[in-house]
């Protein structure tokens, strides 16, 4: 997994609630048995003018101009900010892995849904949570202000402005700030409790047989 | 001991490891597999020389992108073919407790087939790269939807990394009126708290209304869980739950019964146990339910009309009504029951057990779908659901209605297959999500029980299945 510690990136500004994981990555892409070559279909309903299929080249379709990512100022964003409930939906892990494979570091949202929530750590992306103020702040900022960056400090645990004139502090839960600082596997790290875990599972099957 | 919930024992019960800031290390006992959600977890494995930890937790099935019919033409789709004999090989090499593979007697939906064969049982965890595996918490299990890399993680340590939910009680008391269902008393708890109002919580569902729900009725209630954001729904445990395991080829047999039942039936939350949250429901005022937007809290009553994003104050509540308005074409204030339909489609983990295929045909008997109406299909969850309706000739009326009867799998709820709406279609269904292009691109969904969804394909328009004569 990809080690965060500190991210300085654009700021891409989608403006909408519940954004569900059917629109982040469609189904006819879930076909593919690979983790990567999301990117050029994330958001593909909202992005292409056209049906997108995951056996069609994707250079050349036509590009729907009034979705944001496609505007040109938003180009290189690897910071992603929406409103609540991102996520929501399936638990396809195919969206973490397009918003990643596309570019995109972070995310930055009042709530999430709670599997994409989970799944995004395992792509070394964190997904921050913010006040609703402080995210309306941010969509304010990146509508103000063309190139609208942020620096977000994993160690720090602060999302700030890169002329520091405005940071935000946000949690994280130690065990995946520590996996994220240092780009640990969690196979690895739970199979060092492997002799834990036979023992637990001894007792179960004299307890409870019929789960064996 | 302090009082605990069902969640707070299962939970308790399956706890390995737990490191200091609560990051918690659970026991799996059961590991759903099918072919989307883990092809690259079987490749993770191999990539790191990795080896299952227990081949008797895992119970695979080929589901999501299976055809529903001309079986003997195999898949047609090189793409989906390729991932359905990718799970094939993954089982060969890895092993599993029980396999169902395409066109298999027993292969069905993965939420259908676990419960259906007895390898879903309480007390359990029940893992699946799925989100709709919130549906097994109907037998007190601790159920829920998983990303692949934890699906890899299962597959290599037999347990999960997890931090403990908040506890929800949704109460749902009183009598259920004629003409509405497990599916509406859902709805109308989405409507209710909204699509992320149980992010964070584990959801007991209890009342009269859930004791009195058969364990299909249950099992719907819990699988549309996730759609108010709970990863996690569950019912206790009662004479319900361990009728319906009674004889099922996995569930204990013999001496193992008799101990297997005594644990289950602890398997409630105790007295005095402390919700974070209750939300109480009368069933008694449940309409039938109908979604209009592209969230499933977008839903109404079918006797309501469709909203005006005039009245709405919030912002972003007010351009998300917008945007779905627009998308599902329709126009506010227009009565649900005049909007009129192009398909129907009657299956799903939600909706394709055998008594959806019973309420669904009892209301198209004897009648003809309607002329506007270009496909109605009706998918039953798996191959044992389909033998008991054609036993009970329950095809015979569905095709005499017009009504196409099809092979077992996911279908058209997700569109993985060819089973899909056209741009503008719009259609009744007995599925979970009404998301844009869910079932289809551009297609729209509106979310109904399966006698709503079976009604509306008789009259062309959405219909008080409650007057249904």
């Amino acid at each position: 997994m990809d080690k965060f510690t500190v991210h300085n990136g654009l700021v891409l500004p989608l403006d909408r609630a519940n954004v569900d994981t059917d629109a982040i990555i469609p189904k006819q892409f879930l076909k593919s048995i690979k983790r990567s070559g999301f990117g050029p279909n994330l958001f593909d309903a909202w992005r292409y003018l056209d049906e997108g299929q995951p056996d069609k080249p994707n250079a050349g379709r036509p590009l729907n101009p009034d979705f944001i990512m496609n505007k040109p100022q938003y180009r290189g964003a690897t910071i992603l900010i929406a409103r609540e409930n991102f996520g929501c939906g399936s638990s396809r892990e195919h969206a973490p892995w397009a918003l990643h494979d596309y570019g995109f570091r972070a995310v930055i949202a009042p709530s999430y849904a709670d599997i994409f929530f989970n799944n995004c750590y395992q792509n070394g992306m964190v997904p921050i949570v913010l006040k609703a103020s402080e995210v309306d702040q941010l969509f304010h900022d990146a509508a103000a202000f063309p190139g609208f960056k942020l620096v977000i400090d994993l160690g720090e645990q602060a999302v700030a402005y890169p002329d520091g004139s405005k940071r935000f502090r946000f949690e994280i839960d130690a065990f995946r700030k520590f996996c994220l600082l240092n780009g640990l596997d969690d196979i690895g790290l739970t199979l060092r409790h492997a002799d834990k875990i036979k023992a637990f599972e001894e007792l179960r099957r004299a307890e409870q047989p019929w789960l064996f | 001991m302090t009082a605990q919930t069902l969640y707070d024992k299962l939970w308790q019960s399956h706890t390995v490891h737990m490191e200091d800031d609560g990051t918690t290390m659970l026991y799996i006992d059961r590991h759903l597999v099918h072919e989307v959600t883990s092809p690259q977890a079987y490749e993770g494995l191999k990539l790191a020389g990795r080896k299952l930890w227990r081949t008797g937790s895992v119970v695979a099935t080929a589901d999501h992108n299976t055809p529903t019919d001309h079986w003997d033409l195999g898949i047609q789709d090189p793409i989906a073919r390729t991932q359905v004999e990718q799970l094939d090989t993954n089982i060969k090499e890895f092993g599993a407790k029980v396999y169902f593979p395409f066109r298999h007697e027993n292969q069905g939906i993965v939420h259908v087939i676990g419960p259906e064969n007895g390898v879903t049982l309480p007390g359990m965890t029940v893992v699946c790269g799925d989100s709709h595996t919130s549906t097994h918490g109907a037998f007190a299990c601790l159920a829920h939807g998983i990303g692949t890399s934890e699906v890899e993680h299962v597959l290599a340590t037999q347990t999960l990394l997890s931090k403990k939910m908040k506890n929800m009680r949704v109460d749902i008391e009183g009598a259920i009126p004629r003409g509405v269902t497990a599916k509406d008393l859902a709805l109308a708890v989405i409507g209710k708290i909204g699509t992320a109002g149980g992010a964070g919580y584990a959801i007991e569902f209890s009342g009269s209304a859930v004791r009195a729900l058969s364990m299909e009725g249950r099992m719907t209630l819990c699988n549309m869980s996730i759609e108010a954001g709970a990863r996690a729904g569950m019912v206790a445990v009662d004479e319900t739950t361990i009728q319906y395991l009674k004889g099922r080829t996995y569930a204990p047999k013999g001496e193992q019964w008799g101990r297997a039942v005594d644990y289950w039936r602890t398997l409630v939350s105790d007295a005095g146990a402390v919700f974070d949250r209750t939300v109480t429901v009368n069933a008694g005022e449940v309409e039938p339910q109908v979604t209009w937007g592209t969230s499933p809290e977008m839903v109404l009553s079918i006797e309501d009309r469709v909203p005006d994003p005039d009245k709405e104050k919030d912002a972003v509540r007010r351009e998300g009504m917008e945007r779905a308005l627009v998308y599902m074409g329709l126009k506010p204030n227009t009565p649900i029951s005049q909007i009129m339909i192009d398909k129907v489609f009657i299956g799903s983990c939600t909706n394709s057990r055998i008594e959806d295929l019973r309420a669904a045909a009892a209301v198209v008997r004897g009648k003809r779908k309607a002329a506007n109406v270009v496909l109605a299909m009706v998918v039953p969850g798996s191959g044992p659901v389909k033998v008991q309706a054609e036993k009970e000739g329950l095809h015979k009326i569905f095709i005499d209605a017009g009504f196409e009867w099809r092979e077992p799998g996911c279908s058209m709820c997700l569109a993985m297959n060819a089973d899909r709406l056209q741009p503008g279609e719009r259609c009744a269904s007995t599925s979970n999500r009404n998301f844009e292009g869910r079932q289809g691109t551009g297609g729209r969904t509106h979310l109904v029980s399966p006698e709503m969804a079976a009604a509306a394909g008789i009259a062309g328009h959405f219909v008080d299945v409650r007057q249904w004569r």
